[in-house]
């Protein structure tokens, strides 16, 4: 029988949860003997070189290269699971979302006070920025959300135990909650 | 600029005698002086009064009606509540529009108009109504904002822009307000005759207790909404520990289409500093606060007239109601545009002259209030009501009502209805006798007790008003077949995010994700699946806010959902699992834009 396959990705995000995804620690040994990576920084596969059945997004969308990104997993991922705070909600990079797009790039490109050549970045094969930083769910369909900044290796673990065996899921609250 | 922010600060804060609890009011002279608080002037403030510049800007930013940037030397406020919507505000928001040549948010070029939208104002009987330089213009059309677009250019005095008077004492001459009072009918309690005094001094006849026990005997609950027993609010504080007490009246009416307060102040303030003196001297305090709302501040050289004249009667002021020993004075104090301070906890921090968040309770005010004393505050019609209550008896009042509600009430009407205005109705009335009186008969919907209140449809026309079915704070907002009501719904979200003091996540946050997936909904785009998120996100917020304010904000969509399900129904897409409102085009337009670059809006990878 054939693996179930994983792919990941870090869209506007930190790689913090990516990260925590390595603090499974001894556990990844088990976790290749579960699954099969496919398009991950994991193994640095850049593109899907087929369907997968779960896919782990961290990070929110910023630009419109995350926006095709996203949807690129959407297409090729039976489950796609939103991972961590700014997939969630923004986070972190939805500071912005409160200042209009061009005072951003005003205060990045042409104010700030380490910048030479000041101009606005304007390749077209530059991602364009998106007037604010969206979470997943407002983009594409979102089946589960593994909340946290990052989201402990354990609920990353339990999750994907859980998805893997048919099992339910363990949810105690400090796992998931942080007040 | 530096030494005038300097010398009118000065100005302002030796008018009020260097007290910080004035912050309020030294705020309002330098915006009235200057045009607004400059950083320079929230320093200036702050030294001087020897608070932080973080404790006087943060007070700036909370109110509406101050400003950190200039808002003109004409400042148009228009309301924009869901029935000046339905009675045209669009058209007269673009005649002021292309008059003043800039759009709502900002000032004119030249600095001369500044329009403003604002929530509402009290003055739902008579939309579209704005208020300018703190006068107030009512049933406004297209034609009326252009003149007075030409009379604020042409430099003229605000005051004369006003042309025809209302009503009443709209005519008196510290009022000249052309605001009707639209009193479509008078009840038993505060529309019958009174005579100024007799209240007064039948209460200090009696002794403090016995006036508790008329009030516990007619089982009068508070005007305000929320309907806590009066009297039991009354003995709280009397038995609360300390000899300082405070008594404030609540006259900061915010709920979109209540307007009550504001015909009560106008025509009945004799009676109100009556109640509000007479529950001094059933508690023990010697001194009164009336809040009154920034939006009624045209009423407020009138009111003070009429406090000037009752000293001079004897019934404030030293042995007030000829009582030796009982001392009682009233002061009015201003808000500054802040539905929250509606909250009663909040009202008292505004009135400290703080940011208007709600505190944490208990303790309740009865026990630590205004400046940490032992407080009562009830709204503007409990304490007329009590004034009627101790002319005729606990019994007397009693008999009124039902069950759980007795006595009369003021209901506010307004909306798609001929005969809009103030009704005073015994505890009870069905909703569908109320439509025949104010003649709404073709409604679809009724709004009781605001947008945090419930909105009805037909099949519960035959409900009844009153604390043991719908429960209201006076606001009764007609809706008929023409106005689409998941606008009005949309409009009462707005609200709601504009209003959230920014205390609670659940709130300031939650109000926002109501509105952005009603938005989504009401576009086309939503799916069963949001409808069923919609409901989820009304329960959190209401379950998990701090105070009142986001524990009813979520009404408007949950009770709809409820009563008119069907219109969300027809609105989301039943075969989808899932469906997006994002726009790639339109999110990165403006980037785009700004970067000199064409959007490349072709898939490729």
């Amino acid at each position: 029988m054939s693996k179930p396959v994983v792919a990941t990705a870090s869209l506007a995000g930190c790689f913090g949860c990516h990260m925590s995804i390595l603090d499974i620690d001894d556990r990844i040994l088990q976790l290749i003997e579960l699954v099969e990576f496919n398009k991950s920084p994991v193994d640095d596969i850049k593109k899907f070189t087929k369907q997968c059945d779960i896919g782990i997004i961290e990070g929110g969308c910023c630009n419109s290269e995350n926006v095709e990104n996203l949807k690129e997993f959407r297409k090729h991922c039976k489950i796609l699971i939103s991972l961590g705070e700014c997939a969630i909600m923004g986070g972190l990079p939805a500071m912005r979302n409160g200042i209009p797009v061009e005072e951003c790039l005003k205060e990045a490109y042409l104010d700030c006070p380490t910048v030479d050549d000041k101009i606005i970045p304007n390749d077209d094969e530059l991602p364009m920025i998106l007037d604010r930083v969206y979470p997943l769910h407002e983009i594409v369909k979102i089946d589960y959300y593994l909340p946290g900044c990052p989201p402990r290796a354990d609920l990353i673990w339990e999750a994907l135990v859980a998805l893997l065996t048919g099992k339910e899921l363990n949810l105690p609250y400090e796992v998931v909650k942080f007040d | 600029m530096g030494k005038e922010a300097d010398t009118v600060v000065k100005k302002a804060v030796k008018n009020h005698g260097g007290d910080a609890t004035c912050l309020l009011d030294i705020i309002r002279d330098v915006q009235d002086a200057m045009g607004c608080v400059s950083d320079e002037a929230v320093l200036q403030i702050a030294r001087q009064l020897g608070i932080s510049t973080t404790d006087v800007e943060g007070v700036v930013t909370f109110y509406h009606f101050f400003s950190k940037k200039p808002v003109g030397k004409y400042s148009v406020y228009l309301n924009n509540s869901a029935v000046a919507v339905m009675k045209g505000r669009a058209a007269v928001a673009k005649a002021f529009e292309q008059g003043a040549r800039c759009k709502f948010g900002s000032v004119s070029s030249d600095g001369v108009i500044g329009l403003f939208d604002t929530s509402c104002i009290g003055m739902n009987d008579q939309e579209p109504a704005a208020i300018i330089n703190g006068a107030v213009f009512t049933n406004l059309t297209p034609e009326k904002a252009k003149d007075l677009v030409e009379a604020m250019k042409a430099g003229k005095d605000v005051n004369k822009m006003v042309k025809d008077l209302g009503d009443g004492q709209n005519q008196s001459a510290l009022v000249k307000s052309m605001v009707n009072n639209n009193i479509q009918k008078k009840g038993q309690v505060l529309f019958a005759p009174f005579e100024g005094g007799s209240a007064l001094k039948k209460a200090v006849s009696m002794n403090p207790a016995g006036v508790i026990d008329e009030m516990k005997k007619s089982n009068l609950r508070g005007r305000g909404g929320a309907g806590f027993p009066a009297g039991m609010k009354w003995s709280f504080c009397r038995d609360a520990a300390g000899k300082k007490k405070y008594v404030i009246c609540n006259a900061d009416e915010g709920e979109p289409g209540t307007f009550k307060d504001r015909v009560i102040l106008t025509e009945l303030p004799h009676m109100l500093f009556e109640g509000m003196a007479l529950a001094g001297y059933a508690i023990g305090s010697d001194e009164g606060i009336l809040y009154l709302r920034a939006e009624y501040a045209y009423l407020k050289d009138y009111l003070e007239n009429v406090l000037a004249g009752l000293r001079k009667k004897k019934m404030l002021g030293k042995d007030a109601g000829g009582k030796k020993g009982f001392s009682f004075d009233i002061s009015i104090k201003l808000g500054a545009g802040a539905y929250v301070c509606g909250e009663e906890s909040a009202l008292i921090e505004s009135a400290e002259g703080k940011r208007g968040a709600p505190r944490n309770r208990p303790p309740f005010p009865a026990q630590y209030g205004y400046m940490g004393k032992p407080t009562i505050v009830n709204n503007v019609e409990t304490y007329c009501t009590a004034t009627r209550i101790i002319l005729e008896g606990g019994e007397w009042y009693a008999k009124m009502g039902t069950a759980q509600s007795k006595g009369t009430k003021l209901l506010s009407v307004s909306g798609d209805c001929k005969k809009p205005g103030i009704y005073e109705v015994e505890f009870g009335m069905t909703i569908q006798t109320l439509l025949e009186e104010c003649d709404g008969r073709p409604a679809v919907a009724v709004q009781v007790g605001g947008p945090s209140g419930n909105c009805v449809g037909k099949k519960d026309f035959g409900r009844r008003i009153c604390f043991d079915d719908l429960a209201t704070g006076g606001s009764i907002i007609v809706i008929g077949s023409n106005t689409d009501l998941l606008e009005v719904v949309h409009n009462f979200m707005d609200f709601f995010v504009e209003e959230s003091c920014g205390w609670c996540v659940p709130c300031r946050a939650g109000n926002v994700i109501l509105r952005n997936k009603l938005e989504k909904i009401m576009h086309g785009n939503g799916t069963m699946a949001d409808l069923k998120e919609l409901e989820d996100w009304c329960l959190i917020v209401k379950s998990m806010s701090r105070c009142g304010l986001g524990q009813t904000s979520p009404n408007p969509i949950y009770t709809t959902l409820k009563n008119f399900r069907e219109l969300y129904e027809a609105k989301v897409k039943k075969d989808v699992e899932y469906s997006t409102e994002f726009d790639l085009a339109a999110a990165v337009e403006d980037s785009c834009k700004y970067a000199g670059r064409k959007p490349q809006l072709g898939e490729h990878s």
